[in-house]
């Protein structure tokens, strides 16, 4: 299948420039601080309410809450610089028009880097998620709840940020594709506080405008989910914490995100099949 | 079932009109010159029997069948105009992923590679990144990589351009051979001296609008120009070739430029002279050089 030639060489290209070499470092540098960090914290709490107590695991949860929620933004932020020019960079410097020319539909060029740039993505936040686990595993024999779901909802959400970056990419250059993608992902970050406090103030109309810009970029809202699910039960019932959720999106919203992906993807087949290279 | 064929084939950018229905027929095994100033429509013109740009209106089919249709790009080779790839790929790397587009087998692509680098001149860069590649050294490798599947039809969008003398005289060649193994070649050129050499016709395009399309002998009207060289020309003898043609010109009495109307009264002139006393030591037709014609028409019949 020509897709997976696609796909291959855009993980390739990705590796030719050096972005996984870079994304894997900064990666473990980022596992390493937190590491140290969460040593720490949990040293103190441990000290402070006894090693298995509900108060150090509470700590410890929302300390690796605090880690997931960077590990989320490091996904949003490595989706838009994996997709950001996959097109448009292509178009540009005329490389497009080997390819293009070859036996294959150009569905299949598009379909074929997104799913190389989603391969990117996936490793990177599971790379992630499982050497966060492991730290908090070794340290405070502690893993979030549902972290495998967690996970797929954090990738889910870097999904919705990188297959908008790659439809706008069929016609926008890298900056201004750039640009844009990462306002509406700061729109759908907004929006998702929004509802949040709308909820808790009981102010419905800031509710519906946090749900109308979560339909129309849902990528928040996953993050919002993730947090959820990886919260203990009774972290939970206590509301609202900086990094986690005091309500999530349901499960409709996660297949609403799905249907979202596939549609957005579409369009972006379709843009690229109208345009003059 | 024509090679490459344009109805009516039209392309606008806003205000710009940059191919004006052009209608074009182009024969199997046929090498076509496609000429015109810069700016002409040229490369529109490529670009839209390839499905790489729509056409504001009108129909191409190649090979019979719609651009960008794969069951037809699996027979076609391409050269873009300013071609380029992945700086950070080597040259026999670029050739595989692009065979691998064309889903060649393995051991095929083992054989091919090597061939096809051996046939453009770059042997024993199989190993260099493209990042190392002069300019005219990715135009042979861009020129490698439109022959990788045995195309039946190869369009070549300047293909002599940033090539030296001799990178030109491969380039003529490898066009050469592919029109004796059958080959359609599409070639956009400035290049009149590589036109003249190998291409069976040529179509002049001026500003999107296809001004002339025919044979090299068509294009110049038919006429044919001989110049004549013999001994013992006497002035009657001279006022006898009228019979075939034009005078030119006279250059003392052993050297004579005749227009004449067709090839095939060459052998009647020769044997006549021989008849009637004259010693002939050669008989040379002279096309009008194609640029004399490119000038004419581009820029005269503006
Ligand atoms: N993408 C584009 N957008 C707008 N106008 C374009 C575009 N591509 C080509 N044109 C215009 O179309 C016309 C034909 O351009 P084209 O590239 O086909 O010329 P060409 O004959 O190949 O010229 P050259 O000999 O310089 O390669 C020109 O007037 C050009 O400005
Ligand atoms: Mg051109």
């Amino acid at each position: 299948m020509k897709i997976w030639l696609i796909a291959e060489m855009t993980f390739h290209e990705a590796r030719q420039r050096r972005l996984v070499w870079i994304g894997a470092l900064l990666g473990l540098l980022f596992l390493g601080v937190f590491a140290l960090g969460y040593y720490l914290m949990y040293q103190d709490m441990a000290r402070f309410a006894g090693p298995l107590s509900t108060q150090a695991i509470g700590a410890a949860n929302g300390f690796a809450l605090m880690g997931l929620y960077a590990i989320n933004f490091l996904g949003v932020m490595l989706a838009v610089i994996i997709s950001v020019d996959t097109l448009s960079g292509e178009i540009s410097s005329g490389t497009i028009h080997t390819i293009v020319t070859k036996p294959l539909r150009r569905w299949e060029i598009v379909v074929g880097k997104w799913l190389g740039l989603l391969a990117m993505l996936s490793l990177f936040i599971l790379f992630l998620c499982a050497g966060l686990s492991l730290i908090t595993w070794l340290i405070a024999r502690h893993i979030p709840p549902n972290i495998v779901q967690g996970t797929a909802l954090m990738i889910l959400c870097g999904t919705v940020v990188m297959t908008l970056s790659l439809l706008g990419s069929t016609y926008l250059a890298a900056l201004a594709n750039g640009v844009v993608v990462l306002m509406l992902y700061g729109l759908a970050f907004a929006a998702g506080w929004m509802e949040e406090f709308g909820a808790i103030f009981q102010n419905a109309s800031a509710v519906q405008v946090g749900i109308v810009v979560s339909l129309l970029v849902p990528a928040e809202a996953m993050w919002k989910r993730a947090a959820y699910l990886m919260q203990p039960s009774f972290v939970r019932e206590f509301g609202m914490s900086p990094f986690g959720a005091g309500s999530a999106p349901s499960p409709a919203m996660v297949i609403y995100t799905f249907l979202y992906v596939l549609v957005i993807l579409a369009a972006a087949v379709r843009l690229f099949q109208r345009r003059d290279l | 079932m024509w090679a490459i064929e344009a109805i009516s084939l039209r392309k606008e950018y806003g205000r710009t009109v940059a191919v004006a229905d052009l209608n074009l027929q182009v024969r199997q095994g046929e090498v076509f010159g496609f000429l015109g100033a810069n700016g002409a429509g040229k490369t529109t013109t490529v670009k839209m029997l390839l499905g790489l740009v729509r056409p504001s209106a009108g129909q191409a089919f190649v090979l019979g069948r719609r651009p960008g249709d794969p069951a037809a790009m699996a027979h076609i080779g391409f050269l873009p105009e300013h071609f380029r790839f992945h700086p950070w790929l080597t040259a026999a790397d670029f050739l595989d992923y692009h065979a691998r587009m064309y889903s060649m087998p393995a051991e095929e692509r083992r054989r091919r590679i090597p061939e096809l680098l051996e046939r453009v001149g770059l042997a024993g860069w199989e190993r260099t990144r493209l990042a190392k590649f002069s300019k005219g050294m990715l135009q042979r490798l861009g020129l490698a990589q439109a022959l990788l599947n045995h195309p039946r039809v190869v369009f070549l969008d300047e293909p002599t351009s940033g090539l030296d003398p001799l990178g030109r005289r491969e380039v003529r060649e490898i066009i050469r051979q592919l029109r004796d193994a059958g080959v359609t070649v599409f070639l956009n050129s400035h290049m009149l001296g590589e036109v003249e050499a190998v291409c069976d016709r040529v179509g002049i395009i001026r500003q999107g609008e296809l001004v002339r399309v025919g044979t090299l002998e068509e294009l110049a009207g038919g006429t044919l120009q001989v110049e004549i060289r013999a001994q013992g020309l006497t002035p009657e003898l001279t006022a006898g070739l009228a019979r075939w043609g034009r005078v030119v010109r006279q250059e003392g009495n052993d050297r004579v430029l005749l227009e004449a109307a067709k090839e095939e009264a060459l052998p009647a002139i020769a044997s006549w002279l021989v008849e009637n006393g004259a010693r002939l030591y050669a008989l040379t037709p002279c096309r009008r050089p194609l640029e004399d014609l490119f000038v004419q028409i581009v820029e005269g019949e503006r």
